[in-house]
């Protein structure tokens, strides 16, 4: 059984169709990569899949692990192992990365009715993850993402998938804006994370973060669609000839 | 998800409950004689029944102020009870006396009346309606030389420290409030740290209304003599009713040279219903004067009433004194809010710190007014001023009238805003990691105010961030 099973899926947002009947296939332990041009619905599919209120389902059905992945709260989306590493990652202040992050892994083991993690034992487990991210544990008592550079609240999303350990991580335009020390260190995050029983989509605009993480599969999306699909040579094709050798120019309308 | 109406309807006020008790009460209505018959019953000495007299013919010829920004029905002053207490309270009551009904219901806000039952450190002095029910650690206290009891108690008993400092702070005339307090006071603390002093345990009163249409008039008076310092906490909650009830305190605090005062509140009246039928009208007046190298903090956290319209204020009058006012004032439903402080700079280098946060939900409106007066002789005075609002759902209102009147070139005011909105990011952001809504609003508003919680005894902090979790519950659809 597929880990992930979408099925023409649209979607829109304020009355604005923007996802067109996307179907998709993901097995455990594969990594998708889902590729396009500005505007195509890349992210909407992302912040559809974990239910953002914006967008509203119009069609198709998407199945999570046996479960209809839409009908869930997206807390219970959370709580059965589908992790978002936001684009735009928000800033809570006053509540430290350690409280938030432990409330979260404390939710999540509660829904699978294990016992809630104290302070202490929470130190301990964060310690093996922090040095995933290259980082020392000053970060945890930081107010969650609050003054935060963009690298950094990118390093912070792949520190929380770290912890909760998810079983479908989607990763929306990870790389954009960072450096190429800090991409490093954000791939070698996700590559560490690899498990059988897992699986991954990327969402990305270039190619670049395909070196560092090599996708099992890569589609292209356009104008809410999947236009095409292949291995990963298809990311290093679309980097020659750009988007238009497939898209046509629909984008640009 | 349920929408808002729906969850603010279901809405638990914990308290709400009506203690089933004998009480005895004056008529209703105002007028010299209730207020000799108040008087009278608290056996006290004639310069207070004259005091009272004064205060109520000055009260004759004032207006109710109008200018805070909340609108309520018209109070008819005649309507009101002005004196209702359970007939069963000893006149000197001390703990070991107190009515088992009236020791139920304190247990039931959580506030055992039994020393060794009590929190550890904390000294309790319980307010049923209009008069005191019992003080706790009376007597270790008063080993000390420490006076805490109720306020009926210390104008019988200690009448030249109530004389001397009554109304030196908050004078009768002060406002129509202050004023109609003045007149017809009931109950509250008085406490009295002697000099070079450190009071041992945090001192604190509970409040409650159980009375209908009755009213409460506390009046509180804490004096630090030179050198001492003590932390006192005041917490509040009264029965669901659906009429107006109105709540007239006043607060005085006299820090003097070198003493130190921590005043702080978790004010949890009852608030009335979603369409703000009911709920009580928390119209108080809190004060404190600073001397040489005094120190006043202010903290509260306002969760409660239908209305507030409260500003603790300091006086800096001596050279290097301190105010501080730390506030979170939360409204949800139809509450209203016009809240804030007050702090006069008249010595040198004396130095003030306002921060404070208004969180807006539901239909509710919260206005921070705030007054920082430098006056010609206060040189190298100081004050740092911030300001936050935050807003839940787009039917609530926040609003900022900050006063700075600065008479000396040499001193520095600082005043900084900000307004954000909880946003659906937010709580996507959180529920994506697991946390459902009420849990991600309770994160994001503890997050925001914890600068003030920080300032608040342990215990307190614990019941305040409950507190703020029940208040804001359904705010968000």
């Amino acid at each position: 059984m597929a880990l992930l099973e979408i099925s023409d899926l649209c979607a829109s947002a304020s009355g604005k169709e923007i996802l067109r009947g996307v179907d998709l296939t993901v097995n455990s332990a594969e990594i998708h990569a889902i590729m396009g041009p500005n505007g195509s619905g890349k992210s909407t599919l992302a912040q559809v899949l974990v239910g953002h209120p914006a967008y509203v389902v119009t069609r198709g059905s998407v199945v999570y692990d046996g479960q209809d992945l839409l009908d869930m709260e997206p807390e219970v989306r959370a709580q059965a192992g589908v992790f978002l590493a936001f684009q735009y990652p928000v800033e809570i202040p006053g509540v430290t990365n350690a409280y938030f992050l432990r409330a979260a892994y404390n939710e999540i083991r509660k829904s699978k009715g294990l016992e809630e993690v104290d302070p202490m034992d929470f130190l301990d487990l964060l310690e093996e993850k922090l040095k995933l991210v290259e980082w020392g544990p000053e970060i945890m008592q930081r107010a969650v993402n609050a003054g935060f550079s963009g690298g950094e609240k990118k390093r912070n999303e792949i520190l929380q998938m770290a912890v909760l350990e998810p079983r479908l991580a989607i990763l929306d335009e990870t790389d954009s804006g960072l450096d190429i020390d800090a991409l490093r260190i954000v791939a070698d995050g996700v590559n560490a994370l690899k498990r059988p029983e897992n699986a991954t989509i990327i969402v990305t605009h270039y190619q670049r973060l395909l070196n560092y993480i090599v996708p099992d599969f890569v589609h292209v999306l356009s104008a809410g669609r999947i236009v095409r699909s292949g291995g990963k040579e298809l990311a290093l094709e679309l980097e020659a000839k750009g988007y238009e050798w497939l898209t046509g120019g629909a984008e640009a309308a | 998800m349920s929408s808002p109406v729906e969850s603010l309807v279901n809405r638990e006020y914990k308290w709400g409950f009506v203690t089933d008790i004998e009480s005895e009460s004056v008529p209703k209505g105002l007028n010299e004689e209730i207020i000799r018959l108040i008087s009278a019953k608290k056996e006290e000495p004639e310069f207070m029944l004259q005091w009272r007299l004064k205060a109520y013919r000055g009260w004759l010829g004032m207006k109710e102020p109008h200018w805070p920004n909340v609108s309520y029905p018209p109070i008819d002053y005649q309507e009101i009870i002005y004196y209702s207490a359970p007939k069963t309270v000893m006149p000197l009551g001390s703990l070991d006396e107190v009515d088992p009904k009236l020791r139920e219901t304190y247990e039931k806000l959580g506030i055992p009346l039994n020393e060794q039952k009590l929190l550890a450190g904390v000294a309790v002095d319980a307010i049923f309606d209009s008069v005191s029910v019992g003080t706790s650690y009376k007597k270790a206290l008063g080993e000390l030389g420490i006076i805490f009891c109720s306020f009926s108690e210390a104008v019988r008993e200690h009448p030249e420290l109530v004389e001397r400092y009554l109304g030196s702070v908050v004078p009768m005339s002060d406002n129509f409030f202050a004023a109609l307090n003045s007149a017809v006071f009931s109950d509250g603390s008085f406490v009295y740290i002697p000099k070079g002093l450190r009071c041992p345990m945090d001192l604190s009163t509970y409040f409650r209304i159980n009375q209908a249409n009755t009213g409460q008039f506390e009046r509180t008076l804490i004096v630090a003599d030179e050198g001492a310092s003590v932390s006192y906490l005041e917490g509040c909650t009264a029965p669901r009713r659906d009429t107006n009830q109105l709540h007239a305190a006043v607060v005085e605090l006299v820090a003097l040279d070198n003493a130190k005062i921590k005043y702080s509140t978790v004010q949890n009246w009852y608030a009335g219903d979603e369409n703000g039928v009911g709920g009580i009208l928390n119209f108080v007046t809190k004060r404190g004067k600073a001397l040489q190298n005094a120190k006043i903090s202010w903290t509260q956290v306002e969760t409660g009433s239908a209305i507030t319209w409260k500003y603790p204020s300091v006086i800096l009058q001596g050279d290097d004194s301190v105010g501080e006012f730390y506030s979170v004032a939360v409204v949800n439903g139809r509450q209203q809010a016009d809240t804030g402080t007050k702090m006069i700079h008249i010595g040198r280098n004396s130095r003030s710190t306002i921060v404070s946060k208004g969180i807006s939900a539901g239909r509710g409106n919260n206005s921070y007014r705030g007054l920082v007066k430098v006056l010609p002789k206060a040189a190298g005075a100081r004050n740092y001023t911030q300001c936050d609002s935050m807003l839940i759902g787009n039917r609530c209102g926040a609003h900022t009238f900050p006063y700075i009147d600065v008479q000396n070139a040499t001193a520095s005011v600082e005043h900084e805003a900000s307004t954000s909105k909880i946003g659906e990011d937010q709580i996507l952001y959180c529920k994506q990691r697991g946390l459902n809504t009420e849990n991600a609003i309770s994160m994001i508003v503890n997050g925001f105010c914890k600068e003030v919680f920080k300032e608040l005894p342990m215990e307190f902090a614990v019941e305040a961030q409950k507190l703020l979790g029940v208040s804001l519950e359904g705010s968000v659809g």
